[in-house]
Parts: C-alpha cells; sequence; structure tokens
C-alpha cells in the first residue's frame, strides 16, 4: 500500500466552468447578478420590480431557477430580453444553480443585446452560497418575516454577498424583526456589503436599489 | 435522478480526482481517500458516503474507505487579529467584544491524500 499526496480542491470543476462563464460574460458586456434567499423572500417579485424600472435604461435577462414548474419564467416573460428557465429536478442536483446550468443557458441567449442578466437561483441559503456561476456580483434577499436572525444562522452565503437586501419593509409594524440587530449581524461578517431596505409591495427602495445595478453595469463596462 | 442533494456533484467530482490520481499512480485499488471538510462547509460526509458507494461501483475505487477530516470553525477578528472558535451564534471577539469578525477556517473542501495499491 502506499499514500499518494493529492490536495484537490473538490469544487475546482465547478469554479472552472464559472470562470468561463463569467469570460463570456465579459466578452459580450454583460454585467450578471446571483440572487439567492430562502424560498418566498421575494426573488422573483424583486426581479419583476427590476425589469420594470430599468425599462428603456438596460435590456435585461432572466435566468430562473427553480426545481420545478416554469411560474416564474412566465412572469417575468413579458417584462425581460429573455427568459430561460432551468427545473434542477432534472438536474444531478436540485438544491443550488450550478456553473454548468448556467454555461447552457447562455447558449440560449442572444448576449451581444444583454446589459444585464439576473440569476434566480434556487430557494435555499445553504448550498447556493457552496457554488459560484460566473456571476459578477452575489445578492441576498432577508425578507421580515424570515427574523432579523438569518445572518448568524446562515454566515456564508452573507459574508461573500455583495449586496443584502432587506425585503417586505411594508411589513415592519406586523413582526418583530429589528434592522438594526439585522445590520450589526450583516456588517459584522461582511463589512463590504451594501444594505438595502425596500419593499417590493410598495416599491419603497426599489429606486435606489436600481441606481446601484446601474452604476455597477456602468463600472462593469468600463473596466473591460 | 430526482431531488438530489449538492453532494451528487461532489462525489462525482470526488470519484474522477481519485481515479485520475490512481492512474498515474498506476495504482490497481483505491483503499482509502482522505478528505478535508471544514464544520462551515454545506457538505454532510454521510451524505458523500452515499453516493460514493454507489458511484464508484465496477471502478476500482469500489469499497473505499472515505476517511474525514472535519475542520471546526476558527474566526478572527478584524479589530485585534484574535484568532478564536466561536462559543454561540454570536460572533463576537472574545478579547475586544467586536462583531466584526472573518473566517479564518472551517470552509475547507478537498482531497489531502489517498492510499492505494
Amino acid at each position: 500500500m502506499k499514500k499518494i499526496e493529492v490536495i484537490q480542491n473538490i469544487l475546482e470543476a465547478n469554479e472552472t466552468i464559472a470562470k468561463r462563464n463569467q469570460q463570456l460574460l465579459d466578452k459580450h458586456k454583460v454585467f450578471a447578478l446571483n440572487i439567492m434567499s430562502a424560498p418566498g423572500a421575494g426573488k422573483t417579485s424583486l426581479i419583476l420590480q427590476t425589469l420594470t424600472m430599468l425599462k428603456g435604461k438596460l435590456n435585461v435577462a432572466v435566468i430562473e431557477g427553480d426545481v420545478a414548474s416554469t411560474v416564474d419564467a412566465e412572469k417575468v416573460q413579458s417584462e425581460a430580453t429573455a427568459v430561460v428557465q432551468i427545473n434542477t429536478r432534472n438536474m444531478p442536483e436540485s438544491c443550488s444553480l450550478m456553473a454548468a446550468m448556467i454555461e447552457s443557458a447562455l447558449e440560449d441567449m442572444p448576449l451581444d443585446n444583454i446589459d444585464l442578466l439576473l440569476i434566480e437561483n434556487v430557494g435555499n441559503l445553504i448550498c447556493p452560497s457552496e457554488f459560484t456561476l460566473g456571476e459578477h456580483k452575489r445578492v441576498v434577499i432577508s425578507s421580515l418575516p424570515e427574523g432579523d436572525d438569518k445572518p448568524i444562522k446562515y454566515p456564508l452565503i452573507f459574508s461573500d454577498a455583495d449586496a443584502v437586501i432587506i425585503n417586505k419593509m411594508d411589513l415592519l409594524p406586523y413582526v418583530d424583526f429589528d434592522i438594526t440587530t439585522f445590520r450589526h449581524s450583516v456588517e459584522g461578517l461582511n463589512p463590504k456589503a451594501k444594505i438595502f431596505k425596500l419593499s417590493c409591495k410598495t416599491d419603497e427602495g426599489i429606486e435606489r436599489w436600481c441606481s446601484w445595478i446601474l452604476a455597477q453595469v456602468k463600472s462593469n463596462v468600463t473596466k473591460q | 435522478m430526482l431531488d438530489q442533494m449538492h453532494e451528487f456533484g461532489i462525489t462525482e467530482n470526488i470519484v474522477n480526482i481519485a481515479l485520475a490520481k490512481a492512474n498515474e499512480a498506476q495504482a490497481s485499488k483505491v483503499i482509502q481517500i482522505n478528505l478535508v471538510i471544514g464544520e462551515m462547509s454545506g457538505f454532510i460526509p454521510d451524505c458523500i458516503q452515499f453516493y460514493f458507494d454507489s458511484m464508484s461501483k465496477d471502478t476500482i475505487a469500489q469499497g473505499a474507505i472515505l476517511h474525514f477530516e472535519l475542520v471546526p470553525t476558527q474566526l478572527r477578528c478584524r479589530h485585534c487579529s484574535t484568532i478564536f472558535q466561536p462559543q454561540d451564534t454570536l460572533w463576537s471577539c472574545p478579547k475586544c467584544r467586536s462583531q466584526s469578525i472573518e473566517l479564518s477556517k472551517g470552509r475547507e473542501l478537498h482531497i489531502e491524500s489517498m492510499e492505494v495499491e
């Protein structure tokens, strides 16, 4: 019997494809956001609001990741330049999108006509934090009914986020969610994360969120 | 292939890496694979073992033992650089009480070594 030294990152296969995705997106000047949250936090609602607000300013495409169904793709269809639905139920993994799924979705997209790609990940706060997709920035949504303790319960996903959104602000009078506690937890884990308070129901905060996107898209294009 | 967790793809990678390395070493059998997994990584050893047993079937890695070295979470205070282990869910520095904390260990996921014959 002999021992062989290996020391190889098991996630490398995914990371290699993710890098390739980002190179392809950069070549076509597409800025991509990976939007992650627990189920029901408002990923689709945020995408819909973003599409409405950015209409006429950017051409936006959407990749919808769900375990099953096309309901989300149908909702965004009329507003987006292109929509691809990925059903992870037919994939080797169902709990998160992975770089290889994005790679094949990009083949079906008119990349030259797209400025912004919104990738809606599968509703889950654990698995998606392990798999990069080739996105430029990572966005995590927490909504008030989930409670203010999510960053301390799921620190990885919040540690890597570029933007953290507190959604359903309209429910603040009805739920025990301490904004300061939440904010401190996020800032402790990740001082770089930009925090947005908004409500997809009332439009509060959507404009500020979309201005951030516009600035990101602009700086990404200039960078290249 | 319905509703499989992300350990499925990870295990596929483990089998592929193990077979490639065994092949390079001209081994005829993989006896043990030593893996390093951080406590904070979202991967469950039992789940990896479960997939491994079916995926390695009819390969030279069939029956190999997966040995998991679990790396405990280690935190670092961004203010005073104290290294510590979390005592509860609220991460704060035991020395200066700062809550500006980064994860210094606990996200690992790699194959360290293998035993072959």
